[in-house]
């Protein structure tokens, strides 16, 4: 237990041995070598990197040097990623045996190691994470300390004013307060649906019960999204302080934080995190000395799409199998046990406590008119720069890609954007400059979703992208309600059909029809946007569409069975390169003839394709 | 949800001894229904699967249905009833690695080792799983062996780590 003056003591004292965490003139002697233990570095040997610096510098007896576990940096391509304070000095792609050049060179020397800055997309070499044109246009909220601090320590945490927020509220704010200004922000839920966080809030609260729960929903399940597992992974105590926050708000005594079981890091993280803040009297009876008691506990979830729908989410903490519960009663009514619950997303909490201490008018400067603050997304697909993007609502798409993205790799066109994940929607190249909000994307037949952006480039068939989506929501649907159970079953089996080259244009027009009554029949978010992705590639690519169902063409030769890769006689060389490549020795030629490719053999690989030098090989 | 046609499992205890560690995790759990899918969780990771005869004892231990046990346990993708192969391999079915190219991968995959996804081959060496995002979108297209991850794949690639554990 820590007494408040404690807590500031700690807070002063460690704010200012990290200073040089934030300020590059920081006066000081002391270095950190910032190592990014995110779960994207961390598949790139980041762990053993942190490792081999704590070797060397032990052996070399250097002082004064610390090594430092952080949370993403948001630049994943980049990966692993190490940072140097206070020079900011940022060195990608980093390797173990690198580790020894980067002490003696930059740490005992005192130089910078040339081949390791990392370069910008028009081969520019940057010295600082700041320079370059990836963090230019990012406006850091939500993604504040990831990054900066360790997030296995409270400490650092207290540092840069954490828990200060739940201190200025329990100490001087009261419950109404606290919902009014979190209404004035304009903050809107994150998680997807946008549904004003503070009115919310206030539902919870007038909601009659003496039992109440706070619920983060950590059960981040759009494939190829990871904004929450980095927020949780860099920066846990943020999104505690604010459950604290709201249990103070709408009086809840319990959380519960349901995470995937798939994201260990993120875990353990928070556990560690829930202990510290134990221990220090965060969480537990008599916080800041007031009356105010609070505690969390970690639900995982195990691997099923739909629990990130709020009411399966409360059935799967409950034990049984995630099934939506038909609304009303909201959770804000009948909720976890029956008991009135305030549910939110991981992103909606990690902006909480900057709202309450810069306050409502700061946070309602940033974005549009009905979209409040800034969006983290998870940038990927054809994309140069793939990562964690915060932006401020109202940034346009062709910022997003082509400023911050860095462009499509190999300069190839931007065909759409897909956002939303399962229950979203293309954004054609024509929408580039539509300014991002839950709005306008609700417009543009797509939605703002939980974060997931995924960037495409021609050589993607939008009907093979809307077949994947639709196989997703196939096999993540819970089975409780017929149109989405058997309806999603129908519409994937005509997209397959017409991937195989065996549709007619009676196909497009069923799709139509099955999309339309799902959206209107099903119980849950799942099902009711569960056709999202057929409506939105038919409504921007009709036309291939039909060059499926009508001339049996696909035109970015995604289809397999409509596809057939042959070698061009004239441009073929002889080189036999495409021959080495192939995994199934399907192309056939002698040394310095033209190469053949033998159909019957032919997997459609297309390893040959990139093979080719003389760009040979095609449909 | 999962498939589950062959639900013919080995028995992991020792007659009616129970299992070492199914003793320490219902020492460790209050006998309260809300704990059935933490305690899952474990025995998942304990096991590789969830045994039928592991499903029995929590069955008497929380005092609920068998069935509603068995519901719960292939309702969730995280729960097998099967075991795992020596080497499990995941290909990561995630929006930004099917993108750039994941389904080439595993059909490979499912070409090579002739099994579905979700299926373990005869010998007990291979599994196949699909999985949904990793994390690593940076390294995309990725698969794991044994949660070792793969990232920049290709078809080649994965052949030569097929090959190499096949020798092994």
């Amino acid at each position: 237990m820590k007494t408040i003056k404690e807590l500031h003591q700690i807070r002063e004292e460690k704010r200012k041995e990290l200073d040089l965490r934030v300020n590059t003139k920081a006066d000081t002697r002391e270095k950190h070598i910032l190592v990014c233990q995110g779960t994207g570095c961390t598949s790139s040997k980041s762990p053993e990197i942190l490792e081999e610096f704590k070797r060397i510098l032990k052996e070399k007896k250097i002082e004064n040097v610390r090594v430092i576990k952080t949370g993403c940096f948001g630049l994943c391509a980049k990966g692993p990623i190490v940072i140097i304070r206070p020079e900011d000095t940022f060195y990608a792609m980093v390797k173990p045996e690198d580790c020894e050049e980067i002490i003696q060179t930059h740490i005992v020397e005192g130089n910078k190691i040339e081949r390791l800055l990392a370069k910008d997309m028009d081969g520019t070499k940057v010295n600082s994470l700041d320079d370059l044109n990836f963090y230019k246009k990012q406006k850091r909220i939500a993604l504040k300390n990831c990054g900066v601090i360790n997030p296995e320590e409270i400490d650092e945490y207290l540092a840069f004013e954490g828990y200060l927020a739940l201190e200025k509220v329990l100490t001087e704010m009261t419950p109404d307060e606290v919902i009014e200004e979190i209404k004035e922000s304009g903050i809107r839920g994150r998680g997807g649906a946008g549904f004003p966080t503070g009115k919310k809030w206030e539902l919870t609260k007038a909601s009659e019960g003496k039992q109440k729960y706070v619920v983060c929903n950590a059960d981040e399940g759009d494939p190829g999204a990871f904004m929450d597992r980095s927020i949780l992974e860099g920066d846990p105590h943020s999104v505690l302080e604010a459950m604290a926050i709201a249990a103070y708000c709408i009086g809840a005594n319990k959380g519960y934080i349901y995470v995937r079981a798939e994201y260990p890091i993120a875990v353990k993280r928070l556990q560690i995190a829930i202990n510290q803040a134990r221990n220090y009297g965060l969480l537990g009876n008599h916080i800041f000395d007031t009356d105010f008691a609070f505690d969390i506990e970690i639900r995982l979830g195990a691997g099923a799409f739909v629990c990130g729908e709020e009411t399966a989410l409360l059935e799967s903490i409950e034990g049984k199998r995630g099934q939506p519960r038909v609304k009303p009663p909201y959770p804000a009514a009948s909720g976890l046990w029956g008991k009135p619950t305030l549910i939110n997303n991981v992103e909606t909490y990690a902006n909480i406590a900057q709202i309450i201490l810069k306050g409502s008018k700061w946070y309602s400067s940033i974005g549009t008119e009905n979209s409040k603050g800034t969006k983290v997304f998870a940038l990927g697909g054809n994309v140069n720069n793939i990562g964690l993007v915060e932006v401020p609502m109202g940034t346009t798409l062709r910022e997003i890609v082509y400023d911050i993205g860095g462009g499509i790799p190999n300069d190839r066109d931007f065909k759409a954007a897909q956002t939303g994940g399962p229950s979203g929607g293309c954004i054609p190249k024509e929408h580039l400059d539509t300014p991002i909000d839950y709005e306008s994307l609700k417009e543009i037949g797509s939605m703002m979703g939980s974060g997931g952006l995924i960037v495409m480039d021609d050589t993607k068939c939008m009907v093979s992208l809307a077949k994947f989506y639709l196989e997703f929501t196939v096999s993540e649907s819970c089975g409780k309600c017929t149109p989405c159970r058997i309806g999603t079953k129908r519409m994937h089996e005509i997209l397959e059909k017409l991937c195989n080259g065996e549709g007619t244009e009676l196909d497009i027009y069923k799709l139509e029809k099955l999309a339309s009554n799902i959206q209107k029949a099903s119980i849950c978010g799942l099902g009711q946007s569960a056709p999202n992705p057929v409506v939105s590639t038919l409504r921007y690519f009709r036309e291939e569409f039909k060059e499926h169902a009508i001339d049996k063409q696909c035109r970015a030769l995604e289809c397999k069975a409509m596809s057939k890769i042959t070698i061009n006689e004239e441009k073929c060389k002889g080189c036999g390169l495409c021959q080495k490549s192939c995994p199934v020795n399907a192309i056939q030629g002698e040394a310095r003839e033209k190469r053949v490719i033998n159909q019957d053999k032919c997997i459609k690989c297309g390893t040959c394709l990139s093979s080719c030098p003389f760009k040979a090989i095609g449909n | 949800m999962q498939e589950n046609e062959d639900i013919d499992v080995k028995c992991c205890c020792d007659g009616n001894k129970k299992d070492k560690f199914i003793e320490e995790i219902f020492a460790e759990y209050q006998p309260i229904k809300d704990n059935l899918i933490q305690m899952l969780n474990e025995i998942q990771e304990h096991y590789g699967y969830v045994p039928m005869e592991v499903q029995k004892d929590l069955s008497e231990f929380l005092s609920i249905p068998m069935a509603e046990i068995y519901g719960v346990v292939t309702f969730y993708s995280r729960f097998s009833l099967k075991p795992k192969g020596k080497y499990n391999i995941s290909v990561c079915m995630g929006t930004a690695c099917y993108v750039k190219g994941s389904q080439k991968i595993l059909d490979r995959l499912l070409e090579r080792l002739q099994i579905r996804p979700g299926e373990t081959t005869e010998d007990g060496l291979f599994s196949i799983e699909e999985t949904r995002c990793v994390g690593a979108c940076g390294l995309a297209p990725v698969f794991t062996v044994n949660g070792e991850v793969y990232g920049k794949a290709t078809v080649q690639k994965l052949d030569q780590v097929l090959d190499k554990l096949m020798n092994s």
